[in-house]
């Protein structure tokens, strides 16, 4: 980074909102899909899921782009591994120092974070080549789009698979019950989650034409 | 023996990773786009998750386990290294996927391009975490079993990548509108392919 380009220069914003439209992490580069399947049920884990997952992403990138220079190319995935299990385990320890309360939610996901492959997917496609303040704009703005993705479509299913928002039930408030609505269990399952992404595509490449693919 | 076949049989079919578990979706999703291709990474997730099954196996009985060092002195038996399951887990897979890296480069350089950098990604592909995980939690009890299981997963992700991929050659000439092609309609084809995988869940072996 040279010292006279401004920390927050057009440049380094568009890494920060690529991500959430035209190069979304989930839906355009295809990574992370295991986890948005797994924790979308209801949207209480999928936010913490998120904000650790973006904690974990800054963190990684920040520390392998400044010893990018040092790792022979050969050892890189083992390299990068240890990176992203050492800052999970780190961020899992001082979540459990000063919240407890997340952090019990949150153990059962660490083994998803290490395992999501935004997280190795950045360090390769982009830290590895990037000064540590892009890669850290970089981890903000793929963090926020798989945040993103992960919120609508846990918003979507719980609301129509719970009846709940946030644990609220709002389909109860509404009395829609009683006009005969019934919760639909299908939605909480993992099929509904694929199709649910699906049809996000669809809408996303249809008012962002370039993305249509062509075949 | 008749044990080890009903392994078998469960993680290719009742408990396949990507059906039953979802496991392993990245790259299912991206390098899905031709048959050659799909059965490259499969070949490729087959034989790692056969390697690194039974080498976590061993690992998590002689080292990690409550206990389990007690074969080096028996004053070691309350020692609990099992905090350290994730780290030695992701070292095996690491390993393992840089050799099979090199080993692709070298003898086929073509698949090598074409995988891109979902080769490195076999690391990070949830369903080999997930099967050492599984090995873990099922307190499989020889290595024969824990290598079956391995075997039997890695078939049962391979299996499933060919499926889509010939499913997608045949779309080709579908007529899908626009902004749905591509990998919009295969994450609904696999929610389809997932619905029908759901009637193996009933059977018991």
């Amino acid at each position: 980074m040279s010292e006279k380009e401004p920390l927050l220069s057009k440049k380094y914003l568009k890494l920060v909102k690529d991500p959430l439209n035209e190069n979304n992490p989930i839906t355009v580069q295809v990574l992370g899909i295991c986890s948005a399947l797994a924790v979308t049920v209801k949207m209480k884990p999928a936010f913490v899921m998120a904000v650790s997952l973006m904690a974990v992403l800054a963190a990684s990138n920040v520390v392998y782009s400044l010893v990018r220079n040092y790792i022979p190319p050969r050892i890189r995935i083992i390299v990068q591994l240890t990176i992203i299990a050492t800052m999970v385990i780190l961020v899992d320890e001082i979540l459990k120092a000063y919240v407890y309360e997340v952090s019990k939610q949150l153990s059962v996901f660490v083994g998803l974070i290490i395992t999501n492959c935004i997280l190795m997917g950045r360090l390769e496609a982009f830290a590895m080549a990037n000064k540590p303040w892009p890669s850290f704009m970089d981890a903000l703005g793929n963090g926020a789009g798989y945040s993103l993705i992960l919120i609508i479509v846990s918003f979507i299913r719980e609301l129509f698979g719970s009846g709940t928002v946030w644990g609220y039930p709002v389909m109860e408030k509404l009395g829609v019950y009683n006009a005969g609505y019934e919760n639909n269990g299908f939605i909480t399952l993992p099929p509904f989650a694929l199709i649910l992404l699906g049809i996000i595509i669809w809408v996303q490449r249809s008012r962002v034409r370039k993305l249509i693919e062509t075949h | 023996m008749q044990n080890l076949f009903d392994i078998f049989v469960k993680s290719i079919f009742i408990e396949n990773m990507i059906f039953a578990y979802f496991l392993g979706m990245c790259s299912y999703l991206a390098i899905s786009k031709s048959v050659k291709t799909a059965s490259g990474l499969g070949i490729a997730v087959i034989f790692v998750m056969a390697m690194t099954v039974p080498i976590d196996y061993l690992l998590e009985k002689y080292l990690m386990k409550p206990g389990s060092l007690t074969w080096l002195s028996p004053g070691l038996a309350d020692v609990d290294l099992s905090f350290l399951s994730f780290m030695v887990f992701i070292a095996v897979i690491a390993s393992m996927t840089q050799l099979v890296g090199m080993v692709v480069e070298k003898f086929s350089p073509s698949l090598y391009n074409s995988l891109g950098i979902f080769l490195p990604l076999i690391a990070v592909n949830c369903a080999i975490l997930g099967g050492s995980l599984f090995m873990q939690e099922r307190e499989y009890n020889t290595l024969a079993e824990a290598t079956v299981f391995g075997v039997g997963s890695g078939i049962g992700w391979y299996l499933a990548i060919v499926s889509i991929a010939a499913i997608r050659e045949k779309l080709r000439y579908s007529n899908i509108p626009g902004p749905l092609k591509g990998l919009g309609i295969s994450f609904i084809i696999t929610g389809l392919m997932a619905i029908a995988f759901m009637s193996f869940m009933g059977i018991k072996i």
